[in-house]
């Protein structure tokens, strides 16, 4: 088949394939190309091999974004992850209003990260005013502050996932569990959280993804400061690019190296999902 | 597992605190941004009351010097403009790469897969003086930008729900005489409503709220600044700020918003799960 549609390459496929090359198969191709060159534009390039990549490695501020955007991950998986579960557990009661409830937790999750920065900036700044301090006063401030945002954006999103998850619980099982004479928590831990397992898999590298790929709510709340304290990975390489003039080529070798943090996330995303598949 | 009547009263007795608690950011700012801008930060949990109260003041002054209509009309024309580009053209891409088979085709496959994993502040430097050189740094180039950057994971979740439609109807189609056009536009497309949608949504959630993109395309020194650049711009500015009328901005900001979640509602959390799910 499909012998007489070849001519419609062009209408068909031309337009979004020139905007994606445009957009993005030049610039990614030219962004590796220029991680191994010294340069300020595009232009005037010049090859100086791994120059950059070593000097990214021993750049303290990117050390220290790396080390904080993991710090941040961690706990930002688990709260989100573990409220957002729980959320979703309760909503699947059959409650009065539960509509009511998804419609108000799932909210925040459409609202910009950069106006969302701003708005628990000026509410920790104002609860932080009673203790005399601001959050640039402290990193701890700033780290606390990015988790909560973090979790009022993100649980309401989990919770949704995991609610189509738990429906898809027969209730044929829950019965036989109960039948067989077992527990509450051992009909959660033995029975639900296991059906739900993909899920989770899913809820877990969507978090993981989300938090190294934040950049808006950590530019917008804390723009890394104190001193680059709050700064993390994507912010780094931003400050790195646009902050001074002549770190370009460090700027784009962070980018590579980040890159290849977010794609290794994805592909042991692929591999996890895939192997569960098979199993089940 | 369900719980019982007494439980449940304790459950919704939970969650109804929680809705308080996740409204409250909501609150606080919708609360001072009826205040005077000497009371917001003396004042930050206080009720606009007696003198601190100012009515729409925040609004009309904030209206005028962050030229929010403006900056609304920019992001609605390129949130609009490029939701409806991206829907069409990846459709079309998306059916004629599953349809037609070819290596070339095949490869392209793939390499919109391989863009979705990879993160905006790869591209970032590289595609910003792209589109300059390409004189792509307006509203209109942006549109353009958004498609190839966004292809990837709208061009994917096509491509997964063409290759469930049976091939049959498009055959019956084609000996009817219809063109491959015909085909897309008359057969295949009302059927992929759906994708569409959730597509459509997805883009528009990412559109809408981006900043990275048109803060370094188009900048901040040119009239086409939109929601998310324009806020940035003046919250993220050094030396005195008008907290009264930036209150008032952030209100606006997300009132679009909330406004279009309570009329989709339904299509944004399933089209949030599906895009979930899916990529």
């Amino acid at each position: 088949m499909g012998k007489p549609k070849k001519k419609y390459f062009a209408i068909f496929v031309l337009p979004t394939l020139l905007a994606f090359l445009i957009a993005f198969f030049i610039p990614f191709i030219l962004g590796i190309y220029l991680s191994f060159c010294d340069f300020t534009t595009v232009t005037n390039a010049t090859f100086v091999g791994l120059t950059n990549y070593v000097n990214a490695f021993t750049n303290q501020n990117f050390l220290n974004a790396l080390w904080f955007t993991v710090k941040f991950a961690v706990v930002a998986i688990i709260t989100i992850n573990v409220c957002g579960f729980t959320l979703a557990l309760m909503l699947t009661q059959g409650l009065k209003g539960t509509n009511l409830f998804r419609t108000v937790f799932f909210m925040p999750n459409l609202i910009g990260g950069i106006v969302l920065g701003y708005i628990w900036q000026s509410m920790i700044n104002g609860v932080l005013a009673n203790m005399g301090v601001t959050m640039l006063m402290d990193p701890k401030y700033g780290y606390w502050g990015l988790i909560i945002l973090m979790n009022w954006q993100l649980i309401g999103y989990i919770m949704i996932i995991y609610i189509a998850g738990l429906q898809n619980v027969s209730t044929d099982v829950l019965e036989a569990a109960k039948i067989d004479g077992a527990s509450r928590w051992q009909t959660l831990f033995r029975v639900t959280i296991p059906m739900v397992m993909p899920s989770i898999t899913i809820c877990l590298f969507l978090t993981i993804a989300n938090s190294f790929k934040m950049f808006d709510q950590n530019l917008a709340l804390t723009g890394g400061g104190p001193s680059n304290k709050t700064t993390m990975l994507a912010l780094d390489i931003y400050d790195t690019f646009y902050g001074k003039v002549g770190f370009e080529g460090v700027g784009q070798a962070k980018a590579v190296i980040f890159f290849i943090i977010v794609a290794g996330i994805a592909m042991a995303q692929l591999v996890f999902t895939r192997k569960k598949e098979v199993e089940s | 597992m369900k719980a019982k009547g007494f439980e449940k009263a304790v459950i919704t007795g939970i969650l109804c605190a929680l809705v308080v608690l996740f409204l409250t950011p909501i609150f606080f700012i919708l609360m001072n941004s009826f205040k005077g801008k000497l009371f917001i930060s003396d004042n930050p949990f206080a009720w606009p009351s007696g003198e601190m109260f100012v009515g729409l003041e925040n609004y009309t002054e904030g209206i005028r010097k962050t030229g929010f209509f403006s900056a609304f009309g920019w992001s609605a024309f390129i949130t609009v403009a490029s939701v409806l580009v991206i829907v069409l053209f990846t459709s079309m891409t998306a059916w004629y790469i599953t349809r037609v088979k070819t290596k070339l085709n095949n490869i392209l496959y793939y390499v919109f897969v391989f863009s979705m994993v990879v993160p905006f502040q790869m591209i970032m430097f590289t595609m910003s003086k792209m589109a300059d050189m390409l004189h792509l740094n307006n509203p209109l180039g942006m549109v353009v930008l958004y498609l190839g950057f966004g292809a990837g994971l709208s061009v994917f979740m096509f491509c997964g729900f063409v290759k469930g439609i049976p091939y049959e109807i498009e055959e019956a189609a084609m000996i009817d005489g219809c063109s491959p056009l015909e085909i897309f536009f008359k057969v295949v497309m009302p059927v992929l409503k759906p994708t569409a949608i959730t597509v459509a949504i997805l883009n528009a959630m990412w559109i809408w709220n981006d900043y990275l993109l048109p803060y370094l395309v188009i900048g901040v020194s040119t009239p086409y600044k939109t929601i998310p650049v324009t806020v940035q711009y003046l919250m993220g500015s050094y030396g005195a700020k008008d907290y009264g009328s930036l209150m008032a901005l952030l209100v606006l900001a997300i009132v679009p918003i909330i406004v279009f979640y309570l009329f989709c509602q339904k299509y944004i959390i399933e089209g949030v799960v599906a895009g979930a799910v899916k990529g």
